[in-house]
């Protein structure tokens, strides 16, 4: 902004990027910069100054960045600029960062060994708070959990003008600071089978194969068995009952690591996600076939278990392995984040989760929560659908003046902040008028009726 | 017997037109303009500026939907319309038959003769075209200034200042839109606006627009003398009806198409409806000229009663509208005057941010509603629309204010604020009656 001829004493334009900002910028870069040095080997005799640096200036410059960026500004949806930008709207940046995250995964899950270096970095931390040396999962959930931590932060200073996002922002962070990371560490730290109280079976489908229950109830002490009573309880009990009367959101965008990821370090490719009805109808086929995959694995698995192998040979392991591989790394993985900056962020959550399929079903039939509508307001401007990773076409619910009752919604909310009229709202009510299928616009004495 | 129904303007009165025509009847449908080939929200244009959105985001149905549900599109240019072969003449020569016509040609920017309104660089916002010039010339733009204190005048504020340009806005009334808004809520949004650095001129207005030798904008002048240096001029103050081509057609006008409450025109089986037509005696409390995406929608939803059989006159309910200035959201239910005098009265409370602020306009002798203000917080159209018909006194609105709560959960409540400040001007003593919390969640 050089040159700037406003004559306003009182008003002088702040530039876009100011010095402070510039400053987190540079520090982020040098942290990356000594994490990849550090990926080739050099600093392998000193991890700790290594690990210290890398990410205490990556981690510590992203913030300065986003804190200055946001705060500088007045509390309010600032979408700017995201479908010119390159990296948020499927330019060439947006493919290249795609490249690089699905290549990451490949690398994690089929060629650890290239990120040996990485890993030893890891180390002094895995140490500390696991007693044992690191590994590559060791290594991917200390990433990941930064990547909630401090995106989050940046998504609530970003989405600080709605409490809801603030409370569903930090309640995302704390489940995967503490249930999918600290407390699963502490536990192996203490001897204790490795553990995930925040996912359950689908979702973490061997939490009730065969093999798991027998392995968990082996387990010298009550812990073990409290972990079965756990999975069993949460999937088949706590979640139909949350799910009637908060919708699947209590877990989908306000527990689950996916969720958390993609509402966290995935917020800017929100967008992304194809709202077409054809995607759609891909959409319901693939969701529920990976359902009903891991209902007839798990059901094999344990009918094999019962007759010991005896009816079913090899059968249900071969399900297993070609569900763990396809579903489980190729799927939720490779595809389900790597194709963030191409598909947007929910691809796995829409596409293949069961856990989601489970409780969208749930959600879609006995359930009190519905987004509804505000009278005749909206103006159809399409942000609503825009801001919908899971690629429902919100808007035209909203233009009909319907409720909005998809299957797939995970009440991340962003709809109702984003919306320029106030017409959208996430709500939990009595079950007679949730669906309105005939609904009509106020405003219009003469006419009524009309989809 | 089936018709062919031609529909002119493909903007959100013309389609609801089609749309409803075809969801009542098996006529043939079509539906011109010269804009753009699929119907868009005019609305969200801003968006697109603004780079939230892009142009097929703003696309209400996707492309399918025309075809799927039998309305033809045409995109040409219509140049006259002959009422008495009843054909639409377009700008290549070409023509096309009708037996019913409907004119939904929408508006125009308004400039009133300014020296040097056509140099380059100075333009309205109302058509697609529009924005495509807007992008264009504010490319390298450090400064812009722009004339009028309305809707588009903000949101084209809000366009340039995403994009870090420099704004001056000129605004010829006291206090911004207080034309509309009582002075209590144009403060508040002339608050904002400085919040947001755009540089605002109250009782500001413009002159001249000089330009540089390549005639492109290189100042304006104002009404005091002023010279202010800029690149781009905006000139909001505000639309009126596009009647270019009915006007040479024999059909009658004034400002906009003339029409009587069931949107005929003085020529048989020609209508208008929306932002063009000019009511002769306009609807109770209304404006005979209604130019809100709201009513558009209600002109084509009672039009296409009357095509398909049902004469039905406009019969509006409550008014409503609803805006938003920079992060400040507005909705409004009921009349609320900017000047408030008898017999009408209002209670007005303000939050300290100053930012969130809710008016109650009521009848001073018997306390019955007349309309509400709110801004930063969300309230149920349904409730208030109910209210109204219901004649609910002030009281009972203000004990009940939570049942019309319509923001996101976790949200401050402001009611008990609102309701303290009431009872205390009032000498009162009223309290909240209904209940919006995590507990009513697992009750109602």
């Amino acid at each position: 902004m050089e040159n700037n001829p406003s004559i306003s004493i009182s008003n002088p334009l702040p530039p876009e990027t100011d010095t402070i900002q510039k400053i987190g910028l540079i520090l982020f870069s040098i942290g990356i910069l000594l994490f990849i040095i550090a990926g080739i080997g050099v600093g392998s005799e000193k991890p700790i100054l290594f690990f210290s640096l890398s990410i205490g200036l990556s981690v510590g410059g992203a913030l300065i960045y986003f804190i200055k960026k946001y705060l500088k500004e007045p509390a309010g949806v600032k979408n700017n600029r995201v479908w010119q930008n390159s990296l948020t709207s499927r330019g060439i940046f947006g493919f290249i960062f795609g490249i690089i995250i699905t290549g990451f995964y490949v690398v994690l899950y089929w060629f650890p060994s290239v990120l040996d270096n990485l890993i030893r970095l890891m180390d002094p931390l895995s140490n500390l708070i696991r007693g044992k040396d690191a590994d590559q999962w060791f290594l991917y959930g200390t990433l990941y959990t930064l990547a909630i931590v401090v995106m989050g932060i940046k998504a609530i200073l970003k989405y600080r003008h709605s409490n809801y996002q603030i409370v569903r922002t930090s309640s995302i962070m704390f489940f995967q600071l503490g249930f999918a990371y600290l407390i699963p560490a502490v536990l192996q730290l203490f001897n204790h089978p490795e553990f995930y109280f925040s996912y359950f079976w689908p979702l973490k489908y061997e939490y009730l194969f065969p093999s798991t229950v027998n392995y968990l109830s082996e387990q010298p002490g009550a812990l073990g068995v409290f972990m079965i009573f756990w999975g069993g309880v949460m999937t088949f009990i706590a979640t139909p009952i949350l799910t009637y009367f908060f919708g699947k959101r209590w877990y989908c965008s306000w527990v689950c690591g996916c969720g958390g990821l993609a509402n966290t370090a995935g917020d800017p490719f929100r967008q992304l996600s194809d709202k077409s009805l054809k995607a759609w109808k891909i959409e319901r086929w693939m969701i529920h076939s990976v359902l009903v995959f891991i209902v007839v694995t798990t059901s094999l698995l344990w009918i094999n278990s019962y007759y010991q192998g005896a009816v079913l040979g090899n059968i249900s392991g071969g399900f297993a392995k070609t569900y763990g591989f396809l579903i489980g790394a190729i799927f939720s993985g490779v595809i389900g984040v790597g194709f963030y900056p191409i598909m947007g962020t929910r691809v796995w959550c829409r596409f293949g989760c069961p856990m989601a399929a489970y409780l969208g079903i749930l959600q879609k039939y006995i359930s009190k929560f519905r987004i509804t509508t505000n009278g005749g307001q909206c103006i159809s401007c399409g942000n609503c659908s825009n801001a919908c990773e899971m690629g429902i076409d919100v808007q035209a619910y909203a233009q009909k003046g319907q409720n909005i009752i998809r299957a797939s919604c995970v009440g991340c909310g962003m709809c109702a902040t984003v919306c320029p009229r106030g017409v959208l709202n996430l709500e939990n009510g009595p079950l007679k008028g949730r669906i309105n299928d005939n609904p009509i616009l106020i405003g219009n004495k003469e006419a009524k009726l009309i989809l | 017997m089936s018709k062919h129904i031609v529909i002119i303007g493909n903007g959100i009165s013309g389609i609801t037109c089609a749309r409803h025509v075809r969801k009542l009847s098996k006529h043939s449908i079509t539906v011109i303009s010269s804009e753009s080939e699929h119907f868009f929200s005019r609305t969200a244009l801003m968006y697109i500026y603004m780079g939230y959105l892009k142009f097929e985001h703003t696309k209400p149905y996707e492309d399918y939907f025309w075809k799927k549900n039998k309305i033809d599109l045409i995109k040409k240019f219509v140049k006259q319309v002959d009422t008495k072969n009843k054909l639409v003449l377009f700008s290549d020569g070409s023509s096309i038959g009708y037996d019913t016509l409907v004119l939904a040609t929408g508006s125009k920017s308004n400039k009133f003769g300014w020296p040097g309104q056509d140099f380059k660089g100075v333009q309205g916002l109302y058509h697609l075209q529009d924005l495509e010039n807007m992008e264009e010339n504010t490319k390298g733009v450090s400064s812009a200034v722009i004339i009028g204190g309305g809707l588009i005048g903000i949101e084209m504020s809000e366009m340039l200042r995403s994009r870090k340009i420099g704004v001056i806005f000129l605004v010829r009334e006291k206090n911004f839109w207080d034309n509309i808004l009582p002075v209590e809520e144009a403060k508040m949004i002339n608050r904002h606006l400085g919040e947001h650095h755009v540089d605002l001129r109250l009782e500001a207005e413009l002159k001249e627009i000089k330009a540089d030798s390549a005639r492109r904008v290189s100042s304006v002048i104002t009404n005091k003398g002023e010279e202010i240096p800029c690149q781009f001029v905006g000139l909001t103050v505000g639309v009126s009806p596009n009647i270019d081509f009915p006007k040479d057609s024999g059909i009658e006008t004034q400002r906009g198409i003339l029409v009587n409450e069931f949107f005929e025109t003085n020529v048989t089986d020609v209508y208008a409806i929306g932002d063009c037509a000019e009511f002769r005696v306009p609807p109770a409390g209304r404006k005979s000229i209604e130019q809100v995406w709201y009513t558009g929608r209600m002109h084509g939803e009672t039009l296409a009663k009357t095509i398909c059989g049902e004469r039905s006159a406009y019969s509006p309910g409550h008014w409503f509208n609803s805006a938003k200035f920079f992060d400040i959201e507005y909705q409004t239910y009921g009349n609320v005057p900017n000047v408030i005098t008898t017999p009408l009265s209002s209670f007005y409370w303000e939050h300290s941010s100053g930012k969130i602020c809710f008016r109650l306009v009521y009848d001073f002798q018997s306390k019955n509603l007349i309309g509400i203000n709110v801004f930063g917080i969300r309230m149920r159209h349904e409730v208030f629309d109910r209210w109204l018909s219901e004649g609910r006194k002030i009281d009972y609105v203000l004990e009940h204010l939570p049942e019309a709560n319509f923001d996101p959960e976790f949200y401050r409540k402001y009611e008990p604020e609102i309701i303290a400040q009431y009872n205390m001007e009032s000498n009162k003593n009223l309290k909240l009656k209904a209940r919006k919390g995590l507990l009513a969640t697992f009750f109602k």
